[in-house]
């Protein structure tokens, strides 16, 4: 088993900074948006660009909630093992909110699909965009791309690609494991 | 922990305390879901459970049948008042003929204690015990576990009085289980003639005085003094029942703190508790309630995991 960085701390420092940057020249005072971020590793990811909106852009007021997909996944009773639950967290309504989902890897799309599909229990949003820091974009299963990217990565099937964050893993790095 | 150690739910004797944490931890998820907005998930949408009520039943079957409909299940519904089962067929042979249109799950309530695992060892296919005679009612037992610990924190190391008809209750017995397997301390309270001998050797401990049970505890789960089980006088009448084993505003009133208070329902305003205790702030009864159907979605879905394709 063989893994190489594919980002250190300063290269996702400059990606948060850009994305963070994207979200506002879109969504400027973010009245009318809310951020979610994809249960279990996509908050991880939400929780880093909410601080650099907050600290470094001064952006207020900010609705951010946690999704869990597992009960909407299309691959309950496919598995050994039951899917495992996350916390869900959302303390507003969606409904005519433009939503921006915040997810760490993109790769099959499947777990995009099942967020779609889960997110209308709280309300039909206006719009819904697809925030991914590493865009595995040959591996998709479904018509579904992102609308921020970090970095795109080609990655094959038989590798991962593993995204550890400081606060959760102890550092700041994007690894490409092969196995 | 994150599958059950069993393939059907036929009593909390069969199941590890790593099964009842892992409900109660899937339970949070889906009590959260059934407070959203559009309280349905999708993950079920290939199966169908029959609920099989061999005995009548309102609250537990509405509870189930809610469950299964917010995890997308089909549900079909069958009640021995209008089947077969009254021209004469037997038990095995009624379940398989409704296996037989490709139902993959069966909740059951039968009169028989036993009856689900006598059904688990005879069909192929996943079985709930939604209570059987006076023996299990496994799901009952869970939520009103789960509801201590919301309310409490913890079921370990709480001290829960059982108070009422102890001998015919499958309410009693599933709770006796489910408490002792988390580490609770457990008491039954209730008239000499309405606790079984013995009891003591499931680990509890027997007191027929209702003061003193409730000084004694942080939980009381009151039980419905069931009439239509009762084939001979076990106490004088239910007035002098009331007198010594009913809850009430002025023995809450004698203890030094505050008790949770439970009940299965249906209660019997009057008897076993009185209005306003059965309406004040420290009885959960109408939580017991919620937390059923989320109790119930946690114990359907993971044993629904384990059905093969």
């Amino acid at each position: 088993m063989g893994q190489k960085i594919l980002l250190n701390a300063v290269e996702i420092d400059v990606i948060l900074h850009r994305l963070a940057c994207q979200l506002i020249e879109k969504h400027t005072d973010f009245k009318n948006t809310v951020l979610i971020g994809i249960q279990p590793r996509g908050v991880f990811f939400a929780d880093r660009i909410i601080k650099v909106l907050k600290e470094e852009y001064h952006v207020k007021d900010l609705d951010y909630g946690r999704l869990d997909i597992t009960f909407y996944r299309d691959d309950f009773r496919r598995g050994e093992k039951p899917l495992a639950a996350n916390k869900t967290k959302i303390d507003f309504i969606v409904e005519d909110k433009k939503v921006v989902f915040i997810d760490d890897v993109l790769y099959t799309g499947r777990s995009i699909r099942a967020a779609l599909t889960a997110v209308q229990s709280f309300g039909r949003p206006a719009e819904i965009e697809l925030l991914s820091f590493i865009d595995r974009r040959f591996s998709r299963h479904l018509p579904i791309q992102p609308d921020y990217n970090g970095r795109q990565v080609d990655a094959i099937n038989e590798e991962k690609v593993i995204v550890n964050w400081k606060e959760n893993d102890g550092e700041d790095v994007v690894y490409l494991v092969s196995k | 922990m994150s599958e059950l150690s069993v393939n059907h739910l036929l009593g909390i004797k069969y199941l590890q305390k790593e099964d009842v944490e892992l409900i109660f931890k899937t339970a949070d998820h889906f009590k959260e879901v059934i407070n959203r907005p559009i309280k349905k998930v999708p993950s079920l949408q290939d199966i169908t459970i029959a609920n099989l009520f061999f005995e009548n039943s309102t609250r537990t079957r509405l509870s189930f049948e809610l469950a299964e409909k917010r995890l997308s299940a089909d549900v079909v519904n069958f009640s021995a008042a209008s089947s077969s089962v009254k021209k004469g067929e037997t038990l095995i042979d009624t379940v398989n003929n409704i296996l037989s249109m490709k139902v993959d799950m069966v909740v059951m309530r039968h009169p028989n204690p036993g009856a689900g695992i006598f059904l688990s060892r005879h069909v192929n296919s996943s079985i709930i015990n939604a209570g059987d005679g006076a023996h299990e009612h496994p799901t009952q037992a869970l939520l009103d576990s789960y509801s201590i610990r919301e309310r409490l924190g913890e079921v370990a190391g709480k001290k829960v009085v059982i108070v009422g008809d102890i001998l015919h209750s499958r309410v009693a017995l599933s709770n006796i289980f489910a408490l002792k397997l988390q580490g609770a301390e457990v008491k039954v309270c209730g008239p000499k003639t309405l606790l079984p001998k013995h009891i003591e050797s499931l680990g509890v401990t027997v007191e027929t005085d209702l003061t003193k049970a409730l000084q004694w505890c942080d939980v009381a789960n009151m039980l419905r003094v069931q009439n239509e089980r009762m084939d001979i006088s076990y106490f004088p009448s239910t007035r002098e029942y009331a007198q010594q084993f009913q809850l009430n505003k002025k023995k809450l009133e004698q203890l030094d703190r505050e008790i949770v208070i439970m009940h299965p329902g249906p209660i019997n305003r009057g008897v076993e508790l009185t209005s306003d205790v059965a309406d004040a702030e420290n009885a959960i009864i109408l939580d017991q309630v919620q937390n059923g159907v989320a109790v119930r979605m946690a114990v359907i879905y993971l044993l629904a995991s384990g059905i093969s394709r």
